[in-house]
């Protein structure tokens, strides 16, 4: 398989998952204010700060308003990693290899990208938008689903499983890292129905609640969520679970050495670490998430290195689309 | 709308199928009865089955927009195939074989010693002004001395029934992806014509091709590696070129995938590491294949790809500075040619050309700019040109400033009326004028397709048949005589 067109499934499943991991994130969000006292509320600066897009938003926007955010975060074409870019690129990316994806696939990515740009009014209004982010999360999980179903499991599927993994993974770190940065420590007892109400929603955020509540039957804890969160090993959006399934997939590859290695380090880590110690002490935890990030980057970096040999992917019209 | 062939009136040209009112020639006999023989409901079915086959394979060709963007359009495809007889075709067939040999020899010829210039057959100054000579290229021999491997000439038919050729294409022909979709496509909509006729199949052209590409590997390898180059997906082309890869089952690039080591051997990226790649088909011009050597802003070639083509080390498929050949002007020159390296009588007469270099023929083509058409000696797609009957005095007076300016690129030809076939018009038939290109592939032998791609100019009265300009397509049948 040409390096170009693996190159190009990487980045089609980094830009769904990208897509439907911020639907995710702004849906569960919305929820939370309104279970929040208006005091206490974190408000929509948070979306800003996980989504490490700071300054291209200060940029533009005087406040953290919701409106704002949240019209940025769906549908600024500009900025790449809006809802609408992402599908925007996903379908740029599945077009130059339409050969290769399923003839249904590429139609559902078209049309989910056409669907996410013709009802983008009512996607940024209060009423229309858990409608419309519902329809980009399953519209994302049906591609995932077809593509799975009707795709040779060859390298260029592994290609598509590796960046979607990766991308999930990241999701899941930038969410604990703002949610946990943002609480009070456990101890301030007064505020406790709201630091569980935070928690279960960083749990809904991933779609994880349930599974956390079958799993670890007990009552929703900071330690216990992180705990759930980056080192479960069945859950499909703990951080452990994206790597275990990215050092499957390379384990499938050839020449797959120096990726698997860059990978057992960063498991390693996320197995060993503490979680009742870090759910103490957030700067600890702050630290422990960045190193964690590190780590998936130099997993792209490595994959980058040995199957794309381009020394970075290039935004240009016509290669393989791609912004970190 | 059933047919009524009596009405069906192709004055003032030859019409394939029909030699008058009402009387079809012996070849298309069956089929016209046939077609005669569908109620309204059944021909309506017959084309919409078409239409719909063809927008679910997904048969499309690009056109480029003013917008800026580009569209993927269906291919337009007739239902009523054009029909030969074998006997005409064979003739053509040698025809075609005898031009493509006299063409190869000839671009050998002007990359080494230039025999033909000496001996006074073809001027030195028609080469000292062709846009498509490259210098580079002088003194190299490809594999079985052959430059054109992929030649698509152009075929049309006047008014008496003569068939001339009006251009070889070759550089990067396309249109046979085309001509192997419409048979698929009729043959799933008119099954029961094909069991009363011996139509001749055309399907094993992509496994010619890959023998030929094949028999050109620098490398001995049962196996050797080949590619085919595309531009990209924004290439008017690109479905061809994605399905031709896909036919032969070759790895289909683009320039950024390949890389000249510093073995000056061509490597691909794939994700096992670097694959060496013995031949390229490649389907982009002369002057981006190379950054280093032709076009330094090129970001569809490869850089040093002529260094290890020059080494031998890589097959380019047509070779670079095949397009010598392919100037309208040349061309006019094909017959001496025919004459001169085979020492024999051209089959297939050329359409008579006026030289615009010659002081004579130009003013004669400037007197009679309103009976002629006028070509651009390197343009292909139809684009510049003048067809005299149909112009106005303004877009005259345009030419014949050009043409004063620049002699060397222009050449001027009587206008020609392209034969008819009957075709689908809302709900009638309607003649149509047409032409044909027939590909071949040249190696240790040459194979010619088994007729060709028949382009059809939807617009009435219109001459100009590019897909590129609203042309369309019908299926070619070349059919066994007595079974017609």
């Amino acid at each position: 398989m040409l390096s170009r067109v693996a190159e190009t499934i990487y980045w089609l499943g980094r830009y769904m998952e990208r897509a439907e991991n911020s639907a995710r994130l702004i849906n569960v969000n919305a929820n939370l204010l309104l279970d929040l006292p208006h005091d206490l509320t974190p408000g929509w600066q948070p979306l800003i700060a996980i989504t490490g897009s700071e300054d291209s938003y200060r940029v533009k926007y005087p406040d953290y308003e919701e409106h704002n955010v949240v019209s940025f975060l769906v549908g600024d074409l500009s900025y790449p990693n809006s809802i609408l870019a992402c599908l925007n690129l996903a379908r740029e990316n599945a077009r130059t290899i339409r050969d290769i994806v399923p003839r249904e696939a590429w139609e559902r990515v078209n049309e989910l990208f056409l669907y996410a740009e013709e009802n983008l009014d009512s996607g940024v209004s209060k009423r229309g938008r858990f409608a419309y982010l519902r329809e980009i999360i399953q519209g994302s999980q049906t591609i995932s689903g077809i593509l799975s179903g009707t795709m040779n499991h060859d390298a260029g599927y592994e290609f598509l499983c590796i960046g979607q993994m990766l991308e999930r993974g990241d999701m899941t770190t930038r969410i604990v890292d703002v949610r946990s940065a943002s609480l009070l420590p456990d101890t301030a007892s007064d505020l406790l129905p709201y630091e569980n109400i935070q928690w279960i929603s960083v749990l809904k955020s991933l779609t994880a609640y349930q599974m956390y509540r079958q799993k670890m039957q007990i009552r929703v804890r900071r330690a216990d969520a992180l705990k759930f969160l980056i080192q479960n090993e069945q859950f499909p959006r703990s951080f452990y679970f994206c790597a275990s399934s990215v050092e499957a997939s390379v384990g499938r590859l050839p020449r797959g050495d120096a990726v698997r290695r860059t990978l057992s380090r960063l498991k390693r880590n996320a197995k060993s670490a503490s979680m009742p110690e870090l759910a103490d002490d957030n700067v600890q935890l702050h630290d422990f998430i960045d190193r964690l990030q590190i780590g998936l980057g130099r997993v792209h970096e490595a994959i980058s290195n040995t199957y794309f040999l381009l020394p970075e992917p290039v935004l240009e019209q016509d290669g393989p689309i791609a912004a970190c | 709308m059933t047919i009524q062939w009596d009405q069906y009136q192709a004055t003032g040209c030859y019409d394939e199928l029909m030699q008058e009112a009402g009387k079809p020639r012996a070849v298309a006999d069956a089929l016209t009865r046939y077609l005669a023989s569908l109620n309204e409901g059944e021909l309506r079915a017959v084309q919409t089955a078409a239409e719909l086959s063809i927008k679910e394979q997904g048969i499309t060709f690009t056109v480029y927009s003013d917008e800026g963007g580009s569209i993927d359009r269906a291919w337009p495809l007739d239902i009523i195939p054009r029909v030969m007889a074998r006997a005409e075709w064979n003739r053509i067939e040698a025809g075609l074989k005898q031009r493509v040999q006299a063409l190869n020899l000839f671009i050998d010829d002007i990359y080494h010693e230039q025999k033909i210039i000496k001996d006074g057959v073809f001027p030195k100054e028609i080469l000292a002004n062709s846009k498509n000579f490259r210098p580079q290229c002088v003194g190299v021999s490809p594999p079985l001395r052959i430059w054109a491997h992929i030649c698509g000439s152009d075929l049309i038919r006047g008014n008496d029934g003569t068939v001339y050729v009006l251009e070889d294409n070759l550089r990067v022909p396309s249109g046979v992806s085309y001509m192997l979709e419409n048979r698929q496509v009729i043959k799933r909509v008119l099954p029961d014509v094909f069991e009363n006729h011996a139509i001749l199949p055309v399907d094993d052209y992509p496994s010619q091709l890959f023998d030929t590409l094949a028999s050109v590997s620098p490398r001995d390898a049962e196996y050797p590696e080949v590619v085919v180059l595309t531009p990209g997906i924004y290439n008017s082309a690109y479905f061809e070129h994605a399905y031709l890869a896909q036919q032969m089952g070759c790895e289909l690039v683009e320039g950024r995938d390949l890389v000249v080591g510093e073995d000056d051997i061509v490597y691909m990226r794939t994700v096992d590491g670097l694959a060496r790649v013995d031949v390229i088909y490649r389907r982009i011009d002369d002057t981006f294949l190379d950054p280093e050597t032709f076009n330094p802003e090129s970001t569809l070639g490869v850089p040093g790809l002529m260094r290890s083509w020059i080494k031998g080390n890589v097959a380019l498929v047509n070779a670079p500075g095949a397009g010598v050949a392919d100037d309208k002007v040349v061309y006019a020159y094909v017959p001496e040619m025919i004459r001169y390296y085979l020492d024999e009588d051209g089959i297939i007469p050329n359409v008579p050309t006026y030289l615009c270099t010659d002081t004579k023929s130009r003013e004669h083509v400037l007197a009679h700019l309103d009976e002629l058409v006028v070509k651009p000696a390197n343009e292909s797609g139809g684009y510049g040109m003048l067809v005299g009957p149909k112009s106005t005095a303004e877009e005259r007076e345009q030419f014949a400033e050009r043409i004063s300016r620049d002699p060397r690129n222009y050449i001027a030809q009587p206008t020609i009326t392209l034969s008819t076939v009957p075709s689908v018009v809302d709900s009638h038939v309607e003649p149509r004028h047409v032409d044909m290109r027939p590909f071949i592939l040249s190696s240790d032998g040459i194979q010619v397709t088994m007729g060709g791609l028949t382009r059809v100019a939807m617009r009435k009265g219109s001459l100009v048949v590019n897909s590129s300009q609203g042309g369309g397509s019908k299926d070619t049948w070349i059919v066994e005589q007595g079974n017609a």
